[in-house]
């Protein structure tokens, strides 16, 4: 009873959520819908017992992701009547997309409706007493360890390449030294001097 | 409490409702009357420590001053700038408050005494404490007012940068006690050398232990990390815009968080419920009291850096978060691992 409670509040409010991520005018309060939609995905993945995935998605998405987006699109500054003018130029690209994602979930959910997938070619039957912490990571570095280790790589990549493309040596700036600072005394830099009156401080 | 209240004649459904509402008020209510207590420990210890006397008029020793505040802040008028988005302005203050709280349901008070006994326990608050960064830049950003803005910006790549160095500490104390269960952790704590209980007494895990205590500060942007509302750049930080109940929510919010944070640093490292020493008749002492002990020692710390150390230098923040925290616990969790897999897991293979 809780559980289908749990679900179709969840599910509208993804749903909703989502929705509203696109129809908002203001930017700030479409990322804000999208965290919203986030966070109750997180829900359903919870309801579904995938609780690591729930929590990795909170962590990674809201938590992270979704803070640089807010971050970006708040130093944003937003012309609106420039941003509807494009609307119309758009549509058809807009509509092709839509229409093959609406083609992807009927071919899906024709698929499901089919019958069971087969699944004898799956991994290996994940043992329901682990916790999923463990399932996730008994396949992870055992059976599918060159595909993380590949993954891992292609973000390095990705991470130096951003580093290097947006990186550049800019002259004039004075770069701190810690360690020096950290040296200095008072007596490297102030000195007391017996100053007689009338004449001017030697530098 | 669900059985007890099945045994009254409910639906499991409706007594697990019932119970975790309860649950959640009795921990909820005693925060509060907590974080108005803490404050005034606060003001008292940081008046001690500059020669002052601190609160000592409304109450014996100034005792009810919190409350008074409270009321006082309660009657005033809350003023929404006319400038500012009006929505985001309102629900700031309370994401910050709301989320503040949430945190405490995975928090063992005690052997089995807690709301929610879940698995992810530590994910969950890691998770839980990323969401505190909204309600600080939706209130900069609502507020449509220069300083605010600021202050949003800083308080955000502050609590992104702590956050990872942070993860990474986790990490380490996770691997050695093998779970993310927040009982767990506990438990796995019981018994070095024999006699003490707590992760920061193995000299592999006090490093982080230190390194914990201050991004701690840091991530709930405590002096001297506390950046987001330096006065003498940022008038009040985000918080300048704020008035009445507002600005009282996020007060709340933010000791309510410095409060989580004592505890769980007395989780992670110093034994939690446990007492400190691993001598049965010290067992006698209910948990909850040890663990409220080690909350109360954290924030003294808290309080005792704050009153004397002071504020960081922007950069010097960043620096410490990136150059010197992240690599320092990413080599500590390569060495709590390897050292584990040599020990407990049996050597490589």
């Amino acid at each position: 009873m809780i559980h289908v409670l749990a679900f179709y509040l969840f599910a509208i409010l993804v749903v909703s959520s989502g929705a509203l991520t696109i129809l908002s005018r203001n930017p700030v309060h479409s990322v804000l819908w999208l965290i919203l939609a986030f966070f109750n995905a997180a829900g359903l993945m919870i309801l579904l017992g995938a609780e690591f995935i729930a929590m990795l998605l909170v962590i990674v998405y809201v938590g992270a992701v979704a803070v640089l987006f807010l971050f970006v699109v708040m130093m944003l500054d937003i012309d609106f009547a420039e941003l509807r003018a494009g609307f119309v130029s758009y549509l058809p690209f807009g509509l092709l997309i839509a229409a093959v994602l609406l083609a992807e979930i009927i071919l899906g959910i024709g698929l499901w409706s089919v019958g069971p997938i087969e699944l004898a070619q799956r991994a290996g039957p994940v043992n329901p007493e682990l916790s999923n912490i463990q399932a996730i990571g008994g396949l992870l570095y055992t059976r599918y360890i060159f595909l993380f280790e590949a993954a891992g790589i292609v973000l390095l990549v990705a991470m130096i390449g951003a580093i290097v493309l947006t990186h550049r040596a800019r002259g004039g700036v004075r770069g701190q030294n810690i360690a020096k600072q950290n040296r200095r005394r008072p007596q490297d830099a102030t000195r007391n001097i017996n100053q007689p009156v009338g004449q001017g401080v030697e530098l | 409490m669900t059985a007890f209240f099945q045994g009254l004649g409910l639906p499991f459904e409706g007594a697990w409702l019932l119970s975790t509402i309860i649950g959640i008020l009795v921990i909820a209510l005693p925060l509060m009357l907590a974080v108005a207590m803490i404050i005034y420990a606060d003001r008292k210890i940081w008046a001690a420590m500059a020669l002052r006397r601190g609160p000592n008029v409304v109450g014996p020793f100034g005792l009810l001053q919190s409350f008074a505040d409270g009321l006082k802040v309660f009657l005033q008028e809350t003023i929404v700038p006319s400038a500012s988005n009006k929505a985001l302005f309102l629900i700031a203050p309370i994401i910050t408050f709301t989320v503040a709280l949430m945190a405490w349901a995975v928090i063992p008070f005690g052997v089995g005494v807690l709301v929610s006994n879940i698995n992810v326990g530590l994910l969950y608050i890691l998770a839980i404490s990323s969401l505190g960064v909204y309600g600080v830049v939706l209130a900069g950003w609502a507020s449509n007012s220069k300083y605010p803005f600021y202050s949003a910006i800083r308080a955000s790549a502050q609590m992104i940068s702590y956050e990872v160095s942070i993860g990474f500490i986790i990490i380490t104390v996770v691997l050695w006690a093998g779970s993310f269960n927040m009982s767990t952790i506990v438990e796995s704590q019981k018994g070095y050398y024999g006699f003490i209980n707590g992760n920061g007494f193995n000299p592999l895990l006090f490093p982080m232990a230190i390194m914990f205590l201050i991004s701690s500060m840091a991530e709930t942007a405590r002096a001297p990390f506390d950046l987001t509302e330096a006065e003498s750049e940022l008038v009040a930080g985000y918080q300048t815009e704020y008035s009445s109940m507002a600005f009282a929510l996020f007060w709340l919010g933010e000791y309510a968080n410095v409060i989580l944070m004592s505890g769980l640093n007395a989780i992670l490292f110093w034994g939690g419920y446990l007492p400190p020493f691993d001598w049965a008749p010290l067992y006698m002492v209910p948990g909850i009291i040890w663990f409220l002990a080690k909350i109360a020692f954290f924030f003294f710390v808290f309080s005792w850096v704050k009153a004397t150390v002071p504020r960081y230098r922007y950069d010097q923040l960043m620096r410490l978060g990136w150059k010197i925290f992240l690599p320092t616990s990413l080599f500590f969790v390569f060495l709590v691992s390897g050292f584990l897999m040599l020990t407990r897991y049996g050597g490589a293979q």
